[in-house]
């Protein structure tokens, strides 16, 4: 009976917890990336692709080259000559060279910092925005996470160009909206589908990394500190069984 | 257990000696160790005090390594916590530590107090002890809602924008106060620095201070614990309670096993999920104050969200803010609110466990309906959560005197 | 509460075994603290090496830079100044250099790669003043048998053109010499050890 109660009251608190989180999903179209920062070559190849596509606009202003030599299994000379195309020393911070004014004028506005876009939006977030890129009726270019974005297609010559087929979907009030249902390819790149996924995957994985460095030691040190802690926590609990054969 | 003392004063000989004329050492740590007789049935619920000393140990430790980094500038804040992160030697330990130990801190103090609910143990003669508590948990709050603003992110910003216009829903003195309390026209780079000495230095002294009085007090009268049964009013011979022992050694061990427990579950969270999914780090935090942009859903950290709910449910901001206050207002006064004969509920009656029950659901759903984007269906939940809230403390005080309860037994059971 | 069958032992070696590990874990956990405290990588990178352009100081010229925030001199010593370095061991407290602080591939009495070319710490070894550059041979009211070198103003420690410090000064050991290396003729690498060298 006791028990009984005690299992409807716990149900009772979680059951709420189970409606809330499902009508907080939606939204959206954020695919799951796969992307693995534990995948040292995967990160070296986001990071290839991001100073090469991505660095001209987008600072990752705290990150260091020599911490990224260092967690990427680069030499000095490697990341020196493959990854740093500015006057920056190796000890210095991912910063570009872009005037704040310039970019004003090209972008509308200056293209923001990315060093921790992986965590404030999610790698999967990125991994999505990265193949949300389509040419609109208008001829520009535009995405499905961020409509309107002043951001052109990078990446377009390595994706190709897609463009979206729509269908009827209901609305509210009888109307009917037009949707995006898929994107069809117009114009090829030079990787296949399959392979500009993965490039998008490195490129996300690489964010994600560059969003929080400790991540890759994090884990593998706090692995240690449990099993250490449950070795002090099984002798604790000896120390305390001993005495408390004491108390009756 | 006098054999232990004894063996300590041999061991450390004359310059014990020499320390206890000079100072009582030994007669502080008789009174309030060996010879503190605490309850024998102390159970799970028992452990929350001595961790959330534990927890206030770590934040000071890992505040005071922060605050060596850290700049308290609008300039500087934002990027001077990724430089933690990044260029510190250890820093994001440090910083993980201070994150994690400012929500572990709530849940253990919202258990803590979720224990006095259980087991009386607000009730005379402790109804002071109570009361200091309640002290902390604001004093608490206040430090958890300083410190939220210092990462200089868009949540930082947005909700001190939130939480500080509050103030501005008081008549005549609302606009003027706000002002005063932002020392700018807007939370500016004064905000954030006051808001800084506040946070490491003014509650900090006022939490130690608290914490020792709740000591004190604690120490004054000895614990309750879960059969609500005074146990000084059964002696031995010498005078000392049947249902006590000494607190050393016997509840150190037990609290040094509690230690290493809470220690397991919190590297957890700190090394593996730090971000508890976004409950302990919010997501939009991680983009800079920008006072031109406001993010799409602002909610307070989960801590604050039940009483967030409560201010949400009210459709008039000055009624909200007051209704708000007056749900963290109310728990002071618990200790005369609640007049049942009995303490523990073993021994009341079902009525009493059903309106915990519901007192319960209430504040962990109003907690999630903080969270949750705001539906007009969820507002009303909101309302629905609320009432029982507050019905909670008026039936409380009407259905005590009367309502039914057992026998309770003159020994602890096990 | 019964004390006849305590186990006086087990509970002796419980209580150590958990202090001791106890205490690795609190002194494992202090480790992460102390080591907060060390040159973050911010500080590393602005304490990089820095390059100096030499091919402009003339003979007997000091060129003083900046590195990790103290103060190097470079002295192009003429070839008198270096002959002279060897008459002063009688009066220095550490001629061979013994006990300074000094990379490897400095030796002798020049204390340089290149005898030429003096790279010194500026810092007096005492309580860290910089001393002043008095190269003339001579009489001077510090000194009346001065052979050149340098002389602090703070607390009157002596220096030869070599950075060696003199007996009877509060200076404990000679001013220390940085890890350098030459690029080329006329470029220095403050803080970089040539190839191979430690």
């Amino acid at each position: 009976m006791k028990k009984l109660a005690t299992t409807l009251f716990i149900a009772a608190l979680l059951l709420p917890l189970t409606s809330l989180t499902v009508s907080a999903a939606g939204g959206a179209h954020v695919e799951h990336s796969g992307a693995n920062i534990n995948d040292t070559a995967s990160l070296q190849r986001g990071a290839k692709w991001y100073v090469n596509y991505c660095l001209g606009c987008h600072t990752i202003s705290y990150m260091r080259y020599n911490r990224l030599a260092e967690d990427l299994d680069l030499t000095e000379e490697m990341v020196m000559e493959n990854l740093v195309f500015s006057d920056a020393k190796f000890g210095e911070t991912m910063d570009i060279a872009m005037d704040e004014e310039q970019a004003k004028a090209w972008f509308g506005k200056t293209p923001p910092d990315l060093s921790l876009i992986g965590r404030s939006r999610g790698v999967d977030w990125v991994y999505s925005y990265l193949l949300g890129f389509y040419k609109d009726e208008n001829g520009g270019w535009n995405n499905t996470l961020l409509p309107n974005a002043s951001m052109p297609h990078i990446l377009w010559p390595l994706q190709g160009i897609q463009t979206p087929v729509y269908r009827q979907e209901a609305g509210e009030g009888g109307f009917t909206r037009e949707v995006i249902d898929h994107f069809r390819l117009t114009t090829p790149g030079t990787q296949s589908p399959e392979e500009y996924r993965q490039t998008a995957r490195d490129i996300a994985a690489f964010l994600d990394y560059a969003g929080e460095p400790a991540k890759l030691k994090r884990k593998g040190i706090g692995v240690w500190v449990i099993l250490f802690l449950a070795f002090f926590t099984f002798i604790a609990y000896l120390l305390k069984a001993e005495y408390w054969r004491d108390v009756h | 257990m006098a054999k232990f003392t004894s063996s300590i004063s041999k061991g450390a000989g004359s310059l014990l000696n020499w320390f206890d004329d000079r100072l009582p050492v030994t007669k502080f740590w008789n009174a309030t160790m060996t010879g503190y007789m605490a309850p024998k049935n102390f159970n799970f619920w028992y452990y929350m005090g001595s961790l959330a000393l534990l927890v206030l140990v770590i934040q000071i430790f890992s505040g005071i390594l922060l605050a060596m980094h850290y700049k308290p500038s609008a300039e500087e804040a934002f990027a001077s916590v990724e430089y933690i992160m990044r260029d510190v030697d250890w820093g994001w330990l440090i910083r993980y530590m201070h994150t994690t130990g400012a929500s572990f801190f709530f849940i253990l103090i919202y258990l803590h107090m979720f224990r006095s609910l259980l087991y009386g143990s607000h009730k005379a003669p402790r109804e002071l002890l109570w009361v200091f508590g309640m002290f902390i948990y604001v004093a608490l709050m206040a430090e958890a809602f300083l410190g939220y603003i210092l990462p200089w992110g868009q949540m930082s910003y947005w909700g001190a924008q939130v939480i500080i216009n509050l103030f501005g829903a008081l008549p005549k003195i609302g606009e003027p106060l706000t002002q005063w309390i932002r020392g700018d026209y807007f939370i500016s780079d004064a905000t954030l620095n006051r808001f800084f000495a506040l946070h490491i230095i003014a509650v900090p002294l006022a939490l130690l201070g608290l914490v020792l009085l709740h000591l004190v007090a604690l120490r004054e009268n000895g614990s309750n614990n879960p059969d609500g049964i005074e146990i000084k009013k059964n002696k031995d011979a010498d005078g000392k309670p049947l249902d006590g022992i000494p607190f050393h050694p016997y509840y150190t061990v037990k609290d040094i096993f509690g230690v290493g427990m809470f220690l397991i579950v919190f590297s957890f969270v700190l090394f593996l999920w730090p971000e508890a999914g976004g409950l302990f780090l919010e997501h939009d935090n991680f983009v800079p104050a920008n006072p031109l942009v406001t993010p799409e859903h602002i909610k307070p950290v989960w801590y604050f969200t039940p009483f967030y709910a409560i201010l949400k449910a009210v459709p008039d901001k000055l009624m909200g803010v007051l209704l708000m206050g007056a749900s963290v207002a109310i728990l002071f006064f618990l200790p005369w609110i609640d007049r049942s004969p009995v303490k523990s509920i073993r021994y009341r009656g079902l009525w009493y466990k059903v309106l915990l029950a519901l007192f319960t659901i209430a504040f962990v759903r109003l907690g999630l309906l903080g969270m949750a984007e705001g539906t007009p269906a969820q507002t009303w939940e909101m309302r629905v959560w609320t009432l029982v809230y507050f019905m909670f403390f008026v039936l409380l005080f009407f259905m005590s005197p009367g309502g039914k309860t057992k026998p309770v037994p003159d020994r602890v059971t096990h | 509460m019964s004390s006849d069958d305590v186990n006086k032992g087990r509970r002796r070696f419980l209580v150590a075994t958990t202090s001791v590990v106890g205490g690795v874990g609190v002194g494992l956990a202090a480790i992460p603290f102390i080591k907060s405290w060390m040159p973050s990588a911010k500080a590393q990178a602005v304490g990089a090496p820095v390059e100096v352009n030499i091919g402009k100081l003339k003979e007997g010229q000091l060129l003083k830079v900046q590195w990790r925030g103290q103060t190097i001199g470079i002295l192009r010593r003429s070839q008198e100044m270096v002959s002279n370095l060897a008459k002063n061991a009688e009066v220095l407290a550490d001629p061979q250099s013994a006990a300074a602080e000094q990379p490897e591939y400095v030796q002798g009495d020049p204390r340089a790669l290149n005898p030429e070319f003096l790279v010194v710490n500026m810092h007096c070894t005492h309580l860290g003043c910089v001393p002043q550059m008095v190269p003339q041979v001579g009489p001077q009211p510090f000194d009346a048998e001065w052979n050149g070198g340098f002389y602090c103003p703070c607390h009157k420690s002596k220096f030869d053109l070599s950075g060696r410090v003199y007996k009877g000064v509060p200076a404990p050991t000679n001013l220390r010499i940085p890890p350098y290396s030459f690029l080329d003729e006329r470029t220095l690498m403050i803080g970089v050890s040539p190839q191979g060298a430690v």
